[in-house]
């Protein structure tokens, strides 16, 4: 702010009274606005594919079918894909940006509050096309979320919908991505150095890069089946001479990074969380920076891994192998450093924290079975069976979603001042925690057995276990409902939070009041 | 926000934005890059097919193989045999190719229609690839080389040692 003589510090005055309603939330340009906004976005879009999740789940309880016919099952599982990583937990962790990287770096608000609000109000529209989608003729893609030509070259007019709705959320995507970059760049606190950034910021920073670098090959990838499909070119289509091979080179060299960008911001959230219930500073700082960069970076390298099967010639293979198995150093780096820093600390198991222990323990179990898949001949035995379904699950909901779990009950007090249930806190944490083990564990096994994912309908032998993960299944999505619970009551009110409610949190975030104002460190904060 | 740190968060932006065009432009030029890359290091190229080798092929025999044709209306058309005989080992994949001339100043449509002798022997003649499936189309004194793709069943019985095959040409609309 220009500071000429006494006009000096009326700042937040300027910004005049808040319009109500409706138009407050869609004219917003506050970024805690903003993440509330895509909190709330991705809690109904959770619900939604939640459902679709219960729905898959029912169906797969016994052999033959009883709910939904193939068809239906097969958009069920790719919109419920698509719909938990783009909708789900990529704005959860911009929602989570949005709020706490201005109040972690002490600054007055996202770098372009605007272009912010623009990004946010992408999202709805995309999921509007995305999910609109079910509903016309033919119904929505079923084809799988990775979209693999050639199915996704001869399927209906949902593919072009879902072509686009991915389009947006990309370019959504990028504009937060650059928001957050500029931000964490240019407006930190003075005194800030990049080495004493939180832990959740340079996660963020260094997974902002990754959407920077791969969001655009995406959309370039699927413009290529916009075109192939629409204006007569061949990019993939064998039929005119191309390769449908080329499509999953180009897809899983944005999808691989995309892995890194689902779990990078939420080992800065474990970062944060467990360094305060132990009541010790994070363990290996440095080398928990280093360790998200080498991640980051390696995962330019590994894309084949996801396309073993495809008749890659054993160079290849063997290069991606290793490559793959590499990122298991800095990944052991990580969980060394996590149960380090619990060591010898004076530890408390408020919800925030089991719900990050949880995410080292099971997040573990993950990336051992991912190790497993990245053998080239184990591979080409489980390629596409249910373990695959079981290690990215164990990734994605015992991993970042466990994260975001241990984030919002971590934060809530201090976006809404009140503290959290920690009675319906254990409850949702407990139920969750066993429910996810029996609902994905049992897959393993299934998958180990040879069931092939993305089938409604399974040979007998399976049936045991199934029946044992849809119980999982059911218990798991109905435990949500505590969290929900959980926020409603948070929000209504509850025990003042004070500016921290924990004693062994550190950061700028608490130096402020809870909640904290509308604008925020309007003068930079001073680090000593 | 002051002037200055505008103007910073302007530059900062347009680089990303700059690096995010770029991004795009790459995953267009992958395309011609995976095939440069394959190229250059010979990956995917010629010894992508070493390990696929028949394993089916009986080298212990060799049966002859007749190759006949029937020109049923010499004055019209000639259907051609490859000269000389052939003597695969069941299980080879044999390629050879048969000649159809149109000799008029009419166009001709017709199909050909295979035969064997022995009559026993069609049952493990594998033919891939024959003229014989599909209806031929010539235009006025146009030549037309037909292959034909087969594999001897190595299942063949051991007492035959000479397969004939024959092809007859009938064109559509003549008795």
């Amino acid at each position: 702010m220009a500071i000429d003589g006494s006009s000096a510090i009326l700042e937040p005055a300027h910004h005049g009274a808040l319009p109500g309603g409706t138009w407050r939330w869609l004219t917003t340009t506050n970024h805690k606005d903003i993440g509330t906004l895509y909190l709330c976005f991705a809690a109904v879009m959770f619900l939604t594919g939640g459902l679709m999740a219960m729905t898959i789940r029912a169906e797969l309880f016994q052999p033959g079918l009883q709910f939904v016919q193939p068809e239906l099952f097969n958009q069920l599982t790719t919109l419920h894909g698509l719909i938990m990583i783009f909708g789900v937990i990529m704005p959860t962790f911009t929602g989570f940006a949005n709020w706490q990287i201005p109040l972690m770096i002490g600054a007055p608000d996202m770098a372009f509050p605007r272009m912010n609000n623009w990004s946010f109000w992408l999202l709805p529209v995309a999921a509007a096309l995305l999910i609109g989608s079910m509903f016309l003729p033919g119904g929505a893609v079923a084809g799988g979320w990775t979209l693999y030509p050639p199915l996704s070259i001869q399927g209906g007019i949902s593919y072009d919908m879902t072509i686009f709705a991915l389009h947006i959320m990309g370019a959504s995507s990028i504009m937060g991505a650059i928001n957050i970059i500029t931000t964490i760049l240019n407006m930190r606190a003075p005194g800030m150095t990049p080495m004493r950034m939180p832990m959740f910021v340079w996660t963020w920073l260094i997974t902002a890069f990754l959407l920077i670098a791969v969001m655009p090959v995406l959309a370039g990838t699927i413009t290529m089946l916009l075109t192939d499909r629409n204006f007569g070119t061949h990019f993939f289509s064998a039929a005119g001479g191309g390769d449908p091979v080329m499509f999953q080179h180009l897809f899983w060299f944005f999808g691989h990074p995309e892995v890194y960008i689902l779990i990078l911001p939420a080992f800065g959230i474990v970062s944060t969380v467990i360094p305060t219930f132990a009541r010790k500073p994070l363990f290996g700082y440095r080398s928990m920076v280093y360790a998200t960069a080498s991640i980051a970076i390696l995962s330019f390298i590994v894309w084949g891994h996801h396309m073993f099967t495809v008749g890659m010639p054993v160079a290849a293979q063997l290069f991606f192998m290793y490559a793959t198995m590499l990122i298991a150093v800095p990944t052991g780096v990580k969980v060394f450093n996590w149960v380090a820093t619990m060591w010898r600390g004076s530890l408390t198991f408020e919800t925030a924290m089991l719900f990050a222990v949880a995410f080292v323990c099971l997040f573990t179990i993950g990336g051992f079975s991912g190790l497993v898949l990245a053998m080239v001949p184990v591979d080409t035995q489980l390629q596409d069976t249910y373990y695959v379904v079981a290690h990215f699950h164990y990734v994605l909901v015992t991993g970042a979603l466990f994260a975001i779990y241990a984030g919002l009950y971590y934060w809530l007090p201090k976006w809404t001042g009140h503290r959290v249930d920690e009675n319906w806190g254990r409850w949702h944490f407990w139920l969750s925690a066993v429910s996810v083990n029996v609902l994905f564990f049992p897959m393993h096994f299934l998958g180990l057995a040879g069931m092939p994912r993305r089938i409604p309908d399974y040979a007998l032998q399976f049936a045991d276990f199934n029946r044992i993960a849809s119980i999982g299944g059911f218990v798991f999505g109905a435990s949500q409902i505590l969290l929900l619970i959980v926020i409603v009551k948070c929000v209504r009110g509850g025990e003042p939070a004070g500016n921290c409610p924990y004693e062994g949190a550190v950061g700028l975030e608490w130096t402020l009041s809870s909640p904290p104002p509308y604008h925020s460190f309007a003068t930079p904060p001073e680090l000593e | 926000m002051n002037a200055d740190l505008g103007q910073a968060n302007a530059i900062v932006m347009r680089r990303l934005l700059l690096l995010a065009a770029a991004m795009f432009g790459f995953g267009f030029a992958l395309v011609p890059l995976y095939s440069i890359f394959c190229d250059i290091t010979g990956l995917n190229r010629d010894e992508a097919q070493v390990l696929a080798r028949n394993t089916q092929v009986d080298r212990s025999r060799s049966v002859q193989v007749q190759m006949l044709s029937n020109s049923e209306n010499g004055d019209r058309w000639r259907l051609l045999a490859p000269t000389g005989a052939i003597a695969p080992h069941p299980g080879e994949l044999v390629e050879i190719e048969y000649e159809l001339d149109n000799l008029s100043d009419r166009p001709l449509v017709g199909r050909a229609v295979p035969s064997y002798a022995p009559a026993r022997a069609a049952a493990y003649f594998k033919k891939i690839e024959c003229f014989c499936f599909r209806e031929q189309r010539l235009a006025p004194h146009e030549k037309l080389r037909m292959p034909v793709l087969f594999v001897l069943d190595n299942r063949l019985p051991a007492d035959i040692g000479v397969v004939t095959l024959s092809y007859t040409f009938y064109a559509k609309g003549e008795s």
